[in-house]
């Protein structure tokens, strides 16, 4: 058996790929931050809560509506989405001509009031969720064994981070997008719906973190806290990268997973806290994040 | 927090600057009905359930300096308390040994070795460590300001909260327990309740006179300024980063007191005070009290420790309460209890 500094390769490909799949929710997840944040100016502290409804929307399809995993991730997100969007119309939008930090604060109190009321549904233990079947088993790549469904995952996240670059960077829709960023009264005044605009990022936003969601249920037990601890490293990820660009936090958050990967191999004890340590460090060296702009 | 967007500081709609006030008359009566009623409610109310409540105002009045006062939303405050904490309970019961420094092959011998510390100065050692921890992470903090300056706090608490479950004096998920609260001073027995009591008392009106007095110098008048435009002060010659940071320390240290004090009053230093549930309850504790207002935090406390004590039994239903009043406070009651009441009377408190 081969090694590379006096690791096995196969402990150590491992570990990357474990770090790559961390890295895709981290993507997922600070990817939706970073489009509610550009247009809304608001963190959205239920983004984790918010994946763990996407998680358990695809558990209640399953078991209770017999729909497999191929509608839940189709059905999860715009469902979730759809809650997104309420919240956005009944509350959010009171805020927006408040200090910022209140819309931190609504959206930390309803974390709380969703991870409470599925605590209180379900309790703190996990719900199985099995593997599709079509995507059971996995290869043999002489170096590493690549179980299909993890493949799936980071293809996949991989695919809907790029698709999302896409529209934002490179289509019309985006253009009105990144311009009601710049200035929101500027392009209303060009008779664009911002209202409307700001309703749907926020709920496409939304719907990012349940995509994410479901494609972590068969992987992690769904469970009510699942999106708690989670949210926090996205915290973490989206200081790193700055919030500044949409490929910037597409980036980042595959290469932190990547690095919390290799701490684990190299370092056990670190691999908790090795993404805080590496924002502290960015914050020193370049306190805007790697590709943000001080406003 | 002045963005060119238009969007209003929190001090707006906080505070509001309230018409000429004539005197502060009314701040001393508010004073006396609380130190009097702290005095006198052991008689009918549990007096344990006081002394958290005590703790914990001191730790939301700390909050709310920072917050209320200089407009930075610290959302990783759990950490200066739970720090504090595992501090004086480490000391107060094991004492301090340590017989030398490794760094690689450096060997600094030390040969510490000290018997349990007496209340008074495992407190001291809390506070210490609090301030330190405070110094460390207010120079990381500060480099970003608005919703970046919560998150990175929040980051910090997190990976101090790792640092707590991993490092080998903290006891990981036991905590340290039986923590002996000793003689005060060598001479007052604090396994005494009226004892504890009295010296939980002295502390918490002692840190609340320290942090009225802050505000209400020189120092905090920069501070408030720095609130209200950062631009400005700036511009005005001060070096807004020093007296954030000065604030932020500040801060920290009397979290930490009150951290310290929590600590001996439970005899147990454990997780669930560095958990960032910790960070959000303290925010949810000075916004209903009255963000900005010198005693909107004591009676925020008063509120939402009391209602958890109603709910305890209820499990998960107080996580979802909560969740409820940060979303009915941040839609409808943002001047928090005292901060309707000051409207009310037409003068600060």
């Amino acid at each position: 058996m081969s090694e590379v500094f006096g690791i096995p390769t196969q402990a150590l490909f491992g570990q990357l790929l474990i770090g790559l799949i961390n890295g895709s929710f981290y993507a997922l997840l600070s990817l939706g931050l970073a489009v509610i944040f550009g247009l809304l100016n608001i963190i959205n502290f239920a983004h984790g809560a918010q994946y763990m409804m996407g998680a358990f929307c695809a558990w209640f399809l399953l078991n209770k509506l017999g729909l497999s995993y191929w509608w839940a991730l189709l059905l999860a997100p715009l469902i979730v989405g759809a809650t997104g969007v309420v919240i956005e119309r009944l509350m959010l939008s009171r805020l927006y001509k408040l200090d910022h930090l209140y819309g931190f604060l609504l959206t930390f109190g309803l974390a709380l009031m969703i991870q409470g009321l599925f605590r209180h549904e379900f309790g703190s233990t996990g719900l199985p969720y099995s593997i599709p079947s079509a995507l059971e088993g996995g290869q043999n790549l002489g170096f590493m064994f690549l179980p299909n469904y993890r493949a799936w995952v980071i293809v996949s996240s991989l695919i809907v981070c790029l698709g999302t670059w896409f529209m934002i960077e490179k289509t019309k829709l985006g253009s009105y997008l990144r311009a009601a960023t710049e200035n929101r009264e500027l392009v209303q005044a060009f008779g664009i719906n911002t209202p409307r605009m700001i309703t749907l990022t926020y709920g496409f936003g939304v719907a990012l973190a349940a995509f994410a969601g479901v494609m972590a249920a068969p992987i992690y037990s769904v469970s009510p806290l699942m999106g708690a601890d989670l949210i926090i490293v996205v915290f973490a990820v989206v200081v790193i990268g700055g919030m500044g660009s949409i490929m910037g936090s597409i980036v980042t958050g595959f290469v932190l997973g990547l690095a919390e990967g290799l701490t684990k191999v190299f370092y056990p004890e670190a691999s908790n806290v090795v993404i805080f340590v590496i924002m502290a460090i960015v914050l020193m060296i370049k306190p805007a994040g790697l590709f943000g702009a001080e406003k | 927090m002045n963005d060119p967007a238009g969007a209003p500081a929190l001090s707006e709609i906080a505070i509001k600057p309230l018409k000429h006030v004539n005197g502060a008359a009314h701040r001393w009566v508010a004073f006396i009905v609380m130190v009097a009623f702290f005095a006198l409610a052991p008689t009918f109310i549990y007096p344990v359930f006081l002394m958290k409540v005590m703790c914990f105002a001191l730790f939301a009045c700390a909050f709310n300096l920072l917050l209320g006062y200089v407009g930075l939303l610290s959302f990783g405050h759990a950490m200066f308390l739970g720090i504090a904490g595992y501090a004086a309970a480490y000391v107060a019961k094991e004492g301090l040994n340590i017989e030398a420094i490794r760094l690689g092959t450096i060997h600094i011998p030390l040969n510490i070795a000290l018997p349990p510390f007496t209340p008074e100065l495992a407190i001291l050692t809390g506070v210490l460590a609090a301030a330190i921890l405070g110094y460390v992470a207010g120079l990381l903090a500060i480099r970003r300001q608005g919703i970046y300056f919560a998150m990175i706090t929040l980051a910090l608490a997190q990976m101090v909260y790792f640092f707590c479950l991993q490092a080998p004096f903290t006891g990981g998920e036991d905590g340290i327990q039986a923590v002996p609260r000793g003689k005060l001073f060598g001479v007052i027995d604090l396994s005494d309740v009226k004892a504890m009591y009295a010296t939980v008392f002295v502390i918490f009106i002692g840190g609340f006179l320290v942090i009225f007095r802050i505000i209400h110098s020189p120092f905090g008048q920069v501070m408030k300024a720095i609130r209200e435009n950062e631009p400005r002060a700036t511009s005005l010659g001060y070096d807004t980063d020093r007296y954030k940071l000065i604030a932020f320390v500040l801060s920290a240290t009397l979290a930490g007191l009150a951290g310290a004090t929590n600590a001996l009053v439970f005899q147990l230093a454990a997780l669930n005070a560095v958990h960032w549930t910790m960070s959000g309850e303290v925010v949810l504790m000075t916004l209903v009290g009255g963000l900005g207002t010198v005693f909107g935090p004591v009676v925020g406390v008063l509120a939402v420790l009391g209602m958890e004590n109603y709910l305890a039994q209820l499990g998960a239903w107080v996580t979802i309460v909560q969740g409820a009043i940060f979303v009915i406070c941040v839609l409808t009651f943002r001047r928090g209890i005292v901060g309707e009441l000051a409207r009310w009377i037409k003068k600060p408190l």
